[in-house]
């Protein structure tokens, strides 16, 4: 390779942790020449110079500088960096300079699993991610949207594609949100191959959009064996088309699995204010709702952007409960608790619904058509309803399992 | 007294397994020799007697500046000066009185604080010139840079608050002259430190240097007329007051208002640890527990506080570092006393100068090991922090992962005689590991710690079987210490490599028997990458 470009990436300055910033310039001759500045040098020196060469090998670098900003990133960060920077001095893509997978493999997530809440994380800011299993949402998402500055997009992909290689996210379903398509669609290529459980599609306002990105993820993975479980796909329907369009859009792929709403865009797009109250997108919030249900698949209600209140997130979530939604995205791990305990049944319901199930599965036992409890007969959807709750709550934890 | 630091020494192998030091500065120290170790025989060491004769009668003992006072103790060469951090990084005394004796001609001094702060860094300039030999006292920040790469002439001396009063009062340290900064005094010597424009709460670290020392200098900004009440050090203890215009920046004596951590990370663990002392059945009506002023202590006060209302349960008494959340605990009613040793925020000082059920404490009440016991072991649990911890639940708070000083012991090794210690830290730093398979420094041995809670799960000492038995139902994410560390290893990339230290000692860990539980070596200087 014939190159004498520079690139740069990372994150240089005092109150930076958990991250680095890295300058490749690219040679004729000479081999690699590591300079490393970090914090940790004494006990990690060695190792980040180690991984530098391991990600320019694997991209094939032979003859660059490489200077190093070290501020205590792990190795999957240092390895995204390095790559970012190598790649922006004009390293040749195509090469591999994937950190070896750490993960332990664990089993794809199901259809219907509990979506109470996914946690946002900023694809480019990995020290956010580290931990983020820990505080035990359903879900975290990997973002490449809107939390990644436009000039940092091929940067964000690296480190996120390296995150599900190596940062153990405990039961959390694993979810990225791509860009809007068409580069959406690019970072499917970076991102399928390291099998999230689940790809968002923003501002999605058309089947065909789901499609696509449908047809992607199959390129690149092939068709599913019998039996696995697809990538699941979650489309963000962020405008008034979209919402005009919603059922489409759920049932435009069997990997559907939920259909959720950015109230920002939407309410921007109607030209009206986003309010505490939420009146002015009760229309969208309640057609979405309807329309996953006719598509049989979850409706999964926006963020609730104000961190530091508490209360009107339980408000908020309580009433988004009422219209049928079955979870929340969250900005902020203290978001969780308060969105699992809104989202779940109370012990009333809870109780009155495994009585109803128990008089069900009694009335099957003795061949009757007709379920009742006490002096009044049970209509075959209360049992329906009262089969998911059951459903929902034993997901949750929230019933004792005999024997358990 | 003091040899200097490259005199030749003998070293041997302690009960820990650490290598360390027979002689130190000058004088034998006994290796550690495990938890509970008999005393040493003999009386306590005692101050020379004095006689009222020589002492005004109409009790003004009021000279006119810190060098009149320092002339008049008899400053020699080689002495040992104390200071107190009471007044934290606000402190403007000590370094006065060290630059008073460096004018007076002095050399060689030895600086004995209780604790040393950023605002000390001038003391570098006095060890440069000779002024001072070496410290025996907390170092870091530049102090502790200074002595991590081996420019002091004595070995620093790192001993614990209750240590500090066992080896005062031992005569393993003898004194000279002690200089306590007061926020309040009368021309009699009796000192408070709950009023005055740099109120800062508690005088405790004072106390042993106003009993043992030669000679002893209250130095106020706040003159009352006799008598100061409370006296928290009597003026009968006390040769000279000296009145200067202020003895620190109140700013930084005390913090407005502390604050409770806002990591998501540490606020689990805090969370975790409330749990434990829930689930475990300490937190029960007329227990007591200790948190100090970090943000994890702090938010841990918050989750029990809930779980105490919840369970309607309260706490005989809470020992801090007080800070306003223990003192909303003392409000509401959630305890029936605080037991103060150090005064964090705005709020403890007006509670400990107001409230009777706040009540400054000392070293010698709460931490001393060479007295006929001390409060730390009636605790019921205590939350504490640590740099790092080993498998076998050892614990150093003395050195960052490369050797260098970082931290002072303060209470900490005290504090381990709790009934149930429990260590409250993140499984990482940066991308630093805190459980390794040994610490870099011993600070304290894993027999005395019994938990340690991180956010990725609680570790219960294997030797606490009732603990582990009385958590069998909790909920809590209880995992064996090594699953732990191999979690974080894989995440970081391995363990660290082992900081090349110099074969040189600068420094040596007191254990809170005068022991020497552990040596510090010195760092290299940091070289250019290349």
């Amino acid at each position: 390779m014939s190159a004498s470009g520079r690139g740069e990436a990372g994150r240089a300055g005092d109150d930076v942790r958990g991250d680095l910033h890295v300058a490749v310039e690219l040679a004729d001759a000479g081999g690699l020449d590591v300079q490393l500045t970090s914090r940790v040098k004494s006990l990690y020196g060695a190792s980040i110079e180690q991984t530098a060469r391991a990600t320019l090998a694997g991209l094939e670098v032979e003859h660059a500088r490489i200077r190093i900003d070290d501020k205590g990133a792990v190795p999957f960060v240092i390895a995204a960096r390095v790559e970012a920077a190598a790649l922006r001095a004009g390293a040749a893509p195509g090469g591999d300079g994937k950190p070896e997978r750490t993960v332990p493999d664990r089993e794809h997530s199901t259809r219907n699993r509990l979506r109470r809440s996914r946690l946002y994380l900023p694809g480019d800011q990995p020290k956010l991610q580290l931990n983020a299993g820990l505080h035990r949402p359903d879900g975290v998402i990997l973002d490449l949207e809107d939390s990644v500055h436009a000039n940092e997009k091929d940067a964000a992909r690296l480190v996120v594609r390296n995150a599900l290689r190596c940062v153990d996210f405990g039961n959390a379903e694993r979810m990225v949100r791509i860009n809007q398509l068409p580069r959406g669609l690019e970072d499917l290529d970076a991102i399928i191959p390291e099998r999230p459980d689940l790809v968002l599609i923003p501002k999605t306002e058309t089947a065909n959009q789901v499609a696509e990105v449908d047809a992607r993820i199959r390129e690149t993975l092939g068709e599913p064996a019998d039996g696995d479980p697809p990538i699941w796909i979650m489309p963000i329907v962020e405008t008034a088309l979209g919402v005009e369009n919603a059922f489409q859009i759920a049932a435009a792929s069997p990997a559907v699995v939920a259909l959720t709403i950015g109230l920002e865009d939407y309410t921007a797009d109607l030209g009206v204010q986003k309010t505490l109250e939420g009146d002015e997108s009760l229309y969208a919030r309640g057609r979405l709702v309807n329309a996953a249900r006719a598509a049989g698949v979850q409706a999964i209600d926006s963020v609730f952007g104000d961190v530091g209140d508490e209360e009107g997130l339980r408000e908020w979530a309580g009433r988004s409960r009422g219209l049928g939604f079955e979870g929340m995205g969250c900005i902020h791990p203290r978001q969780i608790r308060p969105i699992h305990e809104a989202f779940a049944p109370s012990a009333t319901e809870i109780e009155k619904a495994l009585r109803i199930v128990a008089a069900f599965e009694e009335a099957e036992a003795r061949g009757l058509g007709v379920v009742s409890l006490g002096t009044r007969m049970v209509d075959p959807p209360v049992v329906l309803r009262a089969q998911r709750l059951v459903h929902v709550a034993r997901q949750a934890g929230l019933i004792e399992e005999p024997g358990s | 007294m003091s040899a200097n630091r490259e005199d030749r020494v003998d070293f041997v192998v302690n009960a820990a397994g650490r290598r360390v030091p027979t002689i130190v500065n000058g004088q034998p120290a006994r290796p550690y020799a495990g938890v509970g170790a008999p005393a040493p025989d003999g009386p306590k060491h005692g101050p020379p007697i004095r006689s009222a004769a020589d002492y005004p009668e109409n009790g003004d003992k009021r000279v006119p500046d810190l060098k009149t006072a320092l002339e008049r103790c008899g400053l020699r060469d080689g002495m040992t000066i104390s200071t107190h951090h009471h007044l934290r990084n606000g402190d403007r005394i000590a370094v006065a009185a060290l630059q008073a004796a460096a004018e007076l001609g002095a050399r060689d001094l030895r600086w004995l604080p209780s604790a040393s702060f950023p605002c000390h860094e001038p003391v570098v300039d006095l060890m440069e010139s000779g002024v001072v030999h070496h410290i025996e006292g907390s170092m870091n920040g530049p102090l502790g840079a200074y002595c991590s790469h081996g420019h002091m002439r004595g070995l620093g001396v790192l001993r614990s608050h209750g240590g500090r009063w066992q080896a005062i009062q031992d005569g393993e340290v003898h004194v000279d002259i002690a200089v306590i900064a007061a926020p309040t005094a009368d021309p009699f010597g009796n000192a408070d430190g709950s009023h005055g424009p740099s109120a800062c709460g508690s005088l405790g670290f004072a106390l042993a240097d106003s009993i043992y020392a030669d000679h002893v200098i209250v130095v106020t900004d706040n003159t009352v007329p006799f008598p100061c009440v409370p006296w928290q050090i009597q003026g009968n203890n006390v040769d000279f007051v000296v009145e200067v215009d202020s003895i620190g920046d109140p700013a930084k004596i005390v913090s407005g208002t502390t604050r409770i951590t806002r990591s998501p990370d540490r606020l689990l663990i805090a969370e975790y640890v409330a749990r434990f002392l829930r689930d475990a059945g300490i937190m029960r009506d007329g227990f007591s527990f200790q948190a100090g002023a970090g943000g994890i202590a702090l938010a841990f006060v918050g989750y029990i506080r809930q779980m105490m209302i919840d369970a309607g349960v309260k706490a005989r008494f809470v020992r801090g570092g007080s800070t306003s959340y223990l003192v909303d605990l003392l409000n509401e009613g959630l305890t029936d006393y605080i037991l103060d040793g150090q005064t964090f925020d705005l709020a403890g000082v007006r509670s400990i100068g107001e409230d009777s059920r706040h009540l400054p404490t000392s070293p010698f009440t709460s931490y001393n090991y060479h007295g006929k016991g001390n409060f730390a072991s009636m605790v019921d649990a205590v939350v504490l922090g640590a740099t790092e911890v080993d498998v076998n639940f050892n614990a150093n708070v003395v050195t960052h992962s490369d050797g260098m000083l970082l931290h002072g012991i303060g209470g900490w090794q005290n504090c381990l005689f709790s009934r149930c210690t429990i260590l409250a830290l993140p499984s990482f730093r940066d991308r630093i590991p805190v459980i390794l398979d040994e610490v870099t420094t011993l600070t304290g041995p894993g027999e005395r710690v019994d938990g340690i809670v991180t956010e990725r799960g609680v570790a219960v000492n294997p030797r606490r079987t009732d603990l582990l038995e009385a958590l069998e139902a909790s909920d809590l994410p209880i995992r064996p210490i090594e699953e732990i560390k191999a979690e974080v290893e894989l995440l970081v990339g391995g363990p660290p490599a082992k900081p090349r230290l110099e074969d040189e000692p600068v420094a040596v860990i007191k254990w809170v028997d005068g022991t020497v539980i552990d040596t510090v070596w010195k760092v290299p200087q940091p070289t250019e990458s290349g």
